[in-house]
């Protein structure tokens, strides 16, 4: 795919950051547009992931300083204020399930970081 | 009784159990079976959980109490009206009206109107200053009144009366008091002696209780100045709280005709059903077996039976048992069974021990054999074995003083959960048998507490029954001759302990090298704090090198506390309390630099709240300069040691407690533990440091230092227990060292001191064996590992704020150098606070 306006899927994509920003198996927090998102190098899996920055359940600005890991299969990322963990892949809270956060699609070339908004 | 796509089922009352109902209705319903579901409620807000109300003034939001949101009532396709109670039903032609005129046709009605509060009819109970304890709203009131009060009094001494005393207390009123027109409190829960014990334990927390007091009148212009009673005597108070029970809530049965009992409620039969065919009554608001169950649980059994019924299954609402188990203001009480029956009908056992506030009561069946119900105040750690027991009628064995005293033969006493009958009931609120539970766990798997949550909802009513449940889960996993063992998570199947020797042996350093030798799957938020606690506590490097940094948990993982909004909190070390003048002047000058606000801790240190997660490395470059070092708040590690001045101003003093408590600091700061670990050094046997509420604690002694283990406060405080008597400096370090690394390698993750003691086998005397009498054989290799861990302590603030590939990490962004632009403060007497989240 090319970080370049994608008309199929009406998606941009947007250079985030560059790959050592992200510490492995860890995340960080990107502004991008003004809106900030979370982004995961789950270098374990050889995935990366992007969702929204704020926790849904006391909206707090957090998901990007989350512990990452996996139950069962389904990686997942835990909001270090109350723990609610959440799939790094459909966004549902794993263990609430009042609580749902946006993922976004994210690709890597030439280490840049790209994620499609 | 069969519903179809046309049924329209309407609940008036949007209470606990008006909301259960729902709960229930959709849960049974089966695909073939629709209907509409119409709620209407008078409360502004959705149903919430009224039991846990008094927890409203210790912090729990409205938010947190609620029992499902708006959205929970949209998805499930529920219509539901708040602030609009139904004023009016028209039984001929089925409608029902509301306050804002909404008109709606109901084939079954369900009444779940629930209680109000009864107010007695004492002249002045209009008064400004009069509340009732049952809403939301009533606590906003009294929260709001209270601020300009001193003096409030509850009228009431019952389980509701005692939850607004706690309330009060909680609001923090100089004078709260108790009135009672009972000779006791909780009449009808507990005997005489159970409330004197009581009594004496609320009276020692501040609480004036008076009993056998009428009160003739509520004394004072518009306001409320005092209360009259009818012996002459007078209660000078400001504010007053009306608990003295509850009314059923059945004025608009009368008005539409249906049977009501003069004394209030509205009458049901065995199926719930009032005078009319077509309309049910459920929860507080009914009579059924000629009495009122003000309970949660039998209010949650009647939404049962009612669930049923409209979804075609009979079932019957038998009489309830209402055995009660209830915290009240940090004291346990509970009664079981009939806890008043007097000889010669039964045999009585009572066990007083005014020292402690514990008092039990059993009375046993003339022959010996069977438990017909009971009273424990102070401690009711048996009540849920005891209340099986006496539901049960199991047979009791022969010294059935065991059953509230333990055995003093060795043996564990009473009789254990595996051996009740399939058919006890263990989760009353969601009506789960032992039976069930056992296939739950033994057929299904579910071998947890949340699994069996999930599966079954066994605990998640009112979650008394969860030790028992817990209880059942080991039993069924021995039965079936599975090894219990306390796993870590799913990604690891070795206890804590078993880990750190595997670490240990192999020389491990960083967490993808023990989860790919000894896990499996990618580790999760419980498992990486816990590796990473190992990791530390066994070579003390620092936290955020290696792979270390993103598998450290919420505090550790920035060196510092994660508050709300998003911002840090910054404790600098300041050993044993002690600082100069000069380094509270940087203190001072860096919190106003950075605009933080400043708190003196329970621990003898200042914290520093509000810094950005961008200013935290440039916050320590400064404090390191004036020679601080971290305070570790933020790690599972040594706190404070906190003392008294000692020998050198205090007049009393026998020892020099503070520089033994700066010599302590010093040498454990930074090592890692399962828990954080607190400390503390008194000077005398006044004990001003707290030292036996501390994990140790060292009390100076005319011939040298007395040291104490286990301690805790907090929300189960414990005192500490004598470990070694009349030691000398060098002899207390060495059992320090010793007791620490025992702790350390043998404690589950973010287990305390006291609580890794209590489940200890063989408690202070095995513990004394292996650290004063090295029974193991251990106690040098402990002081040599200690000292290890000692000379490998560096400031790791230090080695932050040094390395600018560390300091890289503490930019709210990746990619821009902006802070968080979302965090915002209140101001709040010239200083700042977080801004309350929604």
């Amino acid at each position: 795919m090319e970080p370049t306006q994608n008309t199929k899927d009406r998606i941009t994509w947007h250079l985030a950051c560059n790959v050592n920003d992200i510490p492995e198996d860890g995340g960080g927090t990107a502004l991008i547009e003004g809106k900030q998102i979370a982004i995961f190098n789950f270098t374990r899996r050889g995935e990366w992931y992007a969702t929204d920055n704020e926790c849904p359940h006391r909206q707090q600005m957090a998901i990007g300083r989350g512990m990452i890991g996996s139950q069962g299969e389904e990686p997942k990322v835990a909001c270090p204020f109350h723990k609610k963990t959440f799939s790094l892949k459909s966004g549902d809270c794993l263990n609430d399930e009042g609580y749902k956060i946006n993922t976004f699609p994210i690709i890597i070339k030439e280490n840049q970081v790209y994620i499609g908004l | 009784m069969k519903t179809n796509a046309n049924t329209h089922i309407v609940v008036i009352g949007n209470g606990m159990v008006g909301y259960k109902f729902c709960e229930k209705l959709l849960a049974r319903k089966k695909n073939d079976q629709e209907f509409m579901l119409t709620v209407f409620g008078e409360e502004p807000r959705v149903a919430y959980d009224r039991v846990h109300l008094s927890e409203y003034f210790a912090g729990k939001t409205a938010d947190d109490l609620t029992m499902a949101g708006q959205e929970w009532y949209i998805e499930n396709g529920i219509r539901l009206f708040l602030s609009d109670p139904v004023v009016d039903i028209d039984r001929e032609e089925k409608l029902v009206r509301s306050h804002h005129g909404h008109v709606v046709h109901y084939d079954y009605l369900v009444m779940a109107t629930g209680s109000g509060a009864f107010v007695p009819s004492i002249p002045g109970v209009e008064k400004d200053g009069v509340f009732v304890y049952r809403t939301i709203e009533d606590l906003e009131l009294i929260q709001a009144y209270a601020r300009k009060a001193k003096k409030g009094a509850v009228l009431g001494g019952g389980l509701l009366g005692l939850e607004a005393a706690k309330a009060l207390l909680d609001l923090g009123l100089e004078e709260a008091h108790v009135v009672e027109f009972a000779s006791r409190l909780m009449p009808r829960q507990i005997d005489d002696a159970g409330s004197k014990i009581l009594q004496s334990q609320l009276e020692s927390l501040g609480l004036n209780i008076h009993l056998a007091k009428s009160t003739q009148e509520i004394v004072g212009n518009d306001c409320i100045k005092g209360m009259q009673f009818v012996d002459n005597s007078f209660l000078d108070v400001d504010m007053l709280v009306i608990s003295a029970g509850i009314r059923p809530r059945d004025e608009l049965a009368k008005i539409a005709g249906l049977e009501t009992h003069p004394r209030g409620g509205i009458v049901v039969d065995n199926g719930l059903k009032t005078s009319d065919p077509y309309i049910f009554a459920i929860g507080e608001c009914a009579l059924a077996h000629h009495m009122i169950y003000g309970l949660i649980a039998p209010g949650y059994e009647m939404a049962d039976v009612v669930a049923n019924a409209l979804t075609g299954v009979e079932k019957e609402f038998l009489p309830y048992d209402m055995s009660t188990k209830l915290k009240l203001i940090g004291t346990d009480v509970a009664s079981f069974g009939d806890p008043f029956i007097e000889e010669p009908a039964c045999k009585t056992i009572r066990y007083e021990n005014k020292a402690k506030g514990i008092y039990k009561r059993i009375n046993v069946s003339p022959d010996g054999k069977e438990l017909l119900g009971g009273i424990l105040v102070g401690d009711a750690e048996q009540y849920n074995m005891l209340l099986q027991t006496c539901k049960n009628k199991t047979i009791l064995p022969p010294d059935s003083e065991d059953l509230i005293l333990g055995s003093r033969g060795g043996e564990e006493a009473g009789l254990g959960v595996m051996s009740l009958p399939d058919d006890a009931l263990i989760c009353s609120c969601e009506a789960i048998t032992k039976g069930m539970l056992c296939q739950e766990v033994g057929e299904k798997g579910n071998n947890s507490i949340d699994l069996l949550k999930k599966s079954c909802k066994a605990g998640t009513g009112c979650g008394g029954c969860v030790p028992l449940v817990k209880d059942i889960i080991q039993g069924v996993m021995k039965q079936n001759g599975q090894y219990i063992k306390t796993v870590i998570c799913e990604h690891f199947d070795h206890s804590r302990q078993e880990l750190l020797d595997l670490v240990k042996m192999n020389i491990l350093k960083t967490y993808g090298e023990v989860l790919n030798e000894y896990g499996h799957g990618d580790g999760c938020e419980v498992c990486k704090p816990v590796v990473a606690s190992l990791l530390a506590s066994l070579w003390n490097e620092n936290v955020l090198t290696k792979d270390r940094a993103p598998i450290q948990d919420s505090n550790d993982r920035y060196l510092a506390n994660i508050q709300k909004g998003g911002t840090y909190s910054v404790v600098p070390r300041i050993p044993g309390g002690e600082i100069t003048p000069d380094k509270l002047i940087v203190i001072g000058q860096v919190a106003k630099k950075y605009g933080l606000y400043t708190k003196i801790t329970g621990g003898q240190r200042i914290d520093l709240f509000g810094a950005h997660l961008n200013d935290l490395p440039i916050i320590w470059e400064e404090l390191i300069d004036a020679g601080f070092e971290s305070g570790h708040a933020y790690g599972k590690a040594l706190r404070t040691v906190k003392s008294c001045v000692g020998s050198t101003w205090c007049r009393f003093g026998v020892q020099d407690s503070v520089s033994f408590a700066i010599e302590i600091e010093d040498r454990y700061k930074g090592i890692r533990a399962p828990h954080k670990f607190k400390s503390a050094v008194s000077g005398c046997v006044r004990e001003c440091a707290e030292a036996q509420s501390k994990d140790f604690g060292i009390i100076a002694t005319e011939k040298g230092w007395n040291l104490y283990v286990c301690g805790n406060g907090g929300s189960k405080p414990q005192h500490a227990q004598l470990l070694a008597s009349d030691v000398d400096k060098e002899t207390c370090v060495k059992l320090i060292d010793r007791f620490l690394m025992f702790y350390i390698k043998t404690a589950d993750p973010l287990t305390r001191t006291a609580t890794w003691l209590n489940k200890m086998e063989g408690g202070l005397s095995y513990l004394k064996a292996v650290i004063v009498d090295d029974l193991l054989g251990l106690a040098s290799a402990f002081e040599e590992e200690m000292q290890t861990l000692i000379n490998n302590y560096k400031c790791e603030w230090k080695e932050v704020v040094d390395s600018p590939e560390l300091r890289k990490r503490y930019n709210h962004f990746v990619n821009v150098p902006e802070k968080d632009p979302t965090i915002t403060f209140e101001e709040m007497r010239t200083q700042k606070r977080a801004k309350e989240w929604v």
